[in-house]
């Protein structure tokens, strides 16, 4: 039994100190990729650290602890449109203007978690009770005549000699870094999610809220962490599109076509493991990519063809592999079904 | 001394009354068991002790403080674990990790908890399939899980909902053998909902008789067997053989 | 206050909220029976509206009309998406349904889209412009006719579950799904059944709808959210729930779309959801399941 003891303990360690090595490596390889890459490639990694960062987000409240959001395009939308209004009016730096937009990303969650768990919303319920605040922020924005309303928020080009890293001014080499380095943090921080004790919490909730209870778990707790933790990561992602793409309309920030499209990763790669969200990205977004590239060149111009590709590709997934791409990899890798 | 007092606990859904004016008190250190015909309240009973269900009146008392009332994870963190009738493992993770969850409440520090529901794996027999998922696991196995992961929590009170029924007689055995060895050493009350008389009288140091979710009988096993109501509403002549 | 002018809004509201109403209905039904989260819904309704727009332009088939065979070709649809489809997922954890049907909407959404491009198209029926004059009010023909049959094809739908063994093995889904297993009923074609009637509403209720709203794809996911709204509001469980939870929310938007503006009217259909959904998870006139 002892060796048992040893040989596992050990097991374990070793996968995990491979694992570590191999995303290292593989991190430095793509921290050196803009040395040879194109213009076109940057922006394209970019949406895939971008995916890959807000599928983390989303894969600790859904993976993790069980709780389906629907309505998370709210948060991108809040940390978007907080510290662009604080930058533009005030002249707020957004490094710290995404301060404040993560708290009021996290005041609102905490209202959904309070309504939703408090009142035992759950499963599909509270998925709507996510998309109809979702909904109400955008309709609302949409008529805040400071925010640009419908029209949008546009941030101007700041002059030559005031463009610095602390106005996030730049163009898709920072973004690029800024991007990897988000989704370096996020996975990194799942990883060790993952093996803490809020993990283990999370995923009892996820399972068996009931048997959880019995073994202490106070679930209203547990929940509102995910919740809140999830909001918080997410917002950060809205400072990056907001300062990236330098314009914001409600339609697009709060839509629900963004929510849905920021759970496709994490479910295609692998919902509740570490990688999945990752690979998932890289899957998705240069596959949309090389899709809208083959139907051009197939004379298929119509808008919604990437669309139907998708959610093709998502419906096969669901029915074919419903735990993801990356649980069934990592088996054949032999890395661990938790990876 | 009186560890846990149940007094005068009623439950009623929409008319049917499940549980009627319920009082008994077990004994630090004891293994008490619960018996009675299907549909007694035994499990309702054990439900509102263990706080998925409040109690319409009475009052449950844990080492001298109110529990009735409370939410099912405040009563398991002041020491009553619970099994269920029908086994809730957490699926798709690990026999050790399920166990860690249990182990969590007590230990924050991961190793330490690890190493806690590693001692009690092995003490239950299940260290060898500790890496295995919870749904792979044979049912006898996942008996002894359930049991496994509520002593993770380190309760003084285990509350056990039939944890023996389709076992074996010799998986019986084994079981009443573990439940014995966790009550003289660790000296863990127990109290158990149990159908497989064997297991009972093995184990019980008193009994209590519910039907149509009102107590008709409390003692020692032995007398309990005897008692004429008690044969007429569950054993029957049998057992007197 | 011009009383008139509030009297035909809410008119309008009415009007437009049993059309809308009809839709619910089929959302009530599936939801309800079937207990999968038909996230395509709106994309069905739309489908619904289009189907109807082709047969006017091809024939000049007054959409009203149309409604019967549309219905009849949802049913089969509707029917043959449960049997191939849905019913493997019938088990499966809730997210997977609700992704599974979130993939559906996105397929069909975007196929509308490749084949009708994102502008509206309207219809040119001859009495659009007709009206009738009641007291103070003004009734656009239209919604006279497409409420009318909304309220025709609710009533319908009641008596069927009322008076029809089939109708009745379906409630007994409802209301006790291993009783109904263990009396014999065979629950999986019972869904099918469950399924082709909810998407046979949706699509008379889209043909109903092109008479008063020009379609466009993106109306989807919008339909798809007042249908869970209304049978939220009205109540699961409850087929009369779905009609008065329409008209409910087709007079407040239209209100708010009077008093506020129309980009507003959802709000406060979400705002009420958020409300119903803390407060009275049943619904107005739901059983607490």
């Amino acid at each position: 039994m002892t060796v048992d003891v040893i040989q596992h303990a050990s097991g374990d360690d070793a996968e995990r100190t491979r694992m570590v090595w191999f995303a290292g490596i593989v991190v430095g390889l793509l921290a050196l990729v803009p040395l040879i890459a194109s213009r076109y490639a940057l922006s394209v990694l970019i949406l895939v650290f971008y995916f890959a960062y807000v599928g983390q987000a989303w894969n600790i409240m859904m993976g993790f602890a069980g709780q389906l959001s629907l309505g998370h395009a709210l948060y991108i939308g809040i940390g978007a449109y907080v510290p662009a209004l604080l930058w533009l009016h005030l002249g707020m730096s957004p490094i710290l203007g995404l301060f404040a937009g993560m708290a009021a990303a996290m005041l609102i969650a905490a209202a959904i978690g309070w309504l939703g768990f408090r009142f035992g919303i759950e499963g599909v319920y509270f998925a709507l009770l996510t998309i109809a605040f979702s909904e109400v922020a955008r309709v609302a924005v949409d008529h805040i005549p400071f925010a640009g309303g419908a029209g949008g928020l546009f941030l101007p080009v700041p002059a030559a000699n005031k463009a610095t890293v602390l106005n996030l001014d730049g163009g898709p080499l920072l973004y690029y870094y800024i991007t990897l380095a988000m989704a370096v943090a996020a996975t990194a921080l799942v990883a060790w999610l993952a093996r803490s004790r809020h993990g283990y919490i999370w995923r009892a909730i996820r399972e068996d809220p009931q048997a959880a209870e019995t073994l202490g778990i106070n679930l209203f707790s547990a929940k509102m962490r995910a919740i809140l933790l999830s909001a918080a990561m997410t917002s950060v992602a809205g400072v990056v599109n907001a300062f990236y793409y330098r314009n914001l309309f409600p339609a697009q920030s709060f839509d629900m076509s963004r929510s849905l499209e920021l759970i496709l990763a994490p479910i295609i790669g692998g919902l509740g493991t570490v990688l999945g969200p990752v690979v998932g990205a890289f899957i998705l977004t240069p596959a949309g990519e090389a899709l809208i590239a083959v139907t051009h060149r197939m004379g298929l111009n119509a808008p919604g063809t990437k669309g139907v590709i998708y959610g093709l590709i998502l419906m096969a997934m669901i029915c074919l592999k419903p735990e993801g791409v990356w649980p069934w990899i990592a088996r054949k890798l032999r890395l661990g079904d938790r990876a | 001394m009186t560890l846990l007092a149940v007094d005068g606990v009623t439950k009623r859904f929409k008319g049917l009354t499940a549980v009627d004016a319920v009082s008994f008190a077990v004994g630090n250190g004891e293994i008490y068991a619960v018996i009675g015909p299907n549909g007694a309240g035994k499990t309702t009973l054990f439900s509102m002790i263990a706080g998925a269900l409040k109690p319409d009146a009475g009052t449950v008392t844990f080492a001298g403080a109110r529990i009735d009332g409370l939410r099912p994870d405040q009563i398991a963190l002041s020491g009553i674990g619970r099994t269920f009738q029908i086994v809730r493992p957490f699926p798709s993770m690990t026999v050790v990790d399920n166990l860690m969850v249990g182990s969590l409440l007590r230990h924050t520090n991961m190793s330490t908890a690890r190493a806690k529901a590693d001692a009690i794996l092995a003490r239950l027999d299940l260290f060898s399939q500790r890496a295995k998922l919870a749904r792979e696991l044979t049912l006898p196995d996942r008996k002894r899980l359930e049991v496994a992961r509520a002593l993770a929590t380190e309760p003084t009170v285990l509350l056990l909902d039939e944890v023996m029924a389709g076992l074996r007689p010799t998986e019986v055995d084994r079981m009443v053998a573990i439940l014995r060895s966790i009550n003289a050493e660790s000296g863990t009350t127990i109290i158990l909902i149990e159908h497989v008389m064997r297991a009972v009288m093995a184990l019980a140091n008193r009994v209590l008789v519910l039907h149509h979710g009102a107590r008709i009988a409390e003692g020692k096993p032995g007398d309990i067997v005897k008692d004429p109501e008690v044969i007429r509403s569950y054993l029957g002549t049998e057992v007197l053989d | 206050m011009n009383i008139g002018l509030l009297l035909n809004v809410a008119v309008q509201g009415l009007t437009t909220g049993l059309v809308y109403g009809l839709m619910a209905l089929g959302l009530s039904v599936i939801f309800g029976v079937v207990r999968i989260v038909n996230f395509a819904h709106g994309e069905f309704a739309v489908v619904g509206m289009y189907a109807a727009f082709l047969l006017f332009q091809a024939f000049g088939l007054d959409p009203i009309y149309a409604a019967i065979p549309i219905a009849g070709l949802f049913f089969l649809i509707g029917f043959a998406l449960q049997k191939v489809v849905i019913n493997p997922f019938v088990g499966r954890p809730e997210h997977e349904q609700f992704i599974l049907l979130v993939a559906v909407a996105m397929i069909i959404l975007n196929l509308l889209l490749m084949a009708f491009g994102p502008d509206g198209r309207p219809i040119n029926l001859s009495y659009a412009l007709d009206s009738y004059l009641v007291g103070p009010l003004i009734i656009d023909k239209v919604r006279l006719i497409s409420s009318a049959a909304a309220l025709v094809m609710s009533l319908g739908l009641f008596a069927f579950f009322r008076l029809t063994a089939t109708g009745t093995a379906i409630r007994a889904c409802t209301d006790n799904l291993t009783g109904a297993a263990v009396v014999g009923l065979d629950v999986k074609t019972l869904y099918a059944y469950t399924c082709g009637i909810g998407l046979a509403c949706v699509g008379a209720a889209g043909a109903m709808m092109i008479t008063i709203v020009d379609v466009a794809p993106t109306l989807a996911p919008g339909y798809t959210l007042l249908a869970f709204t209304i049978v939220i509001i009205g109540g699961l469980g409850s087929l009369t729930g779905a009609l008065v939870g329409g008209v409910l929310i087709g007079v407040s938007e239209a209100l708010m779309g009077y008093y506020f503006q129309p980009s507003m009217k959802s709000m406060f259909s979400f705002l009420l959801l958020i409300l119903v959904l803390a407060v009275r998870p049943q619904g107005l006139m739901g059983t607490r399941q």
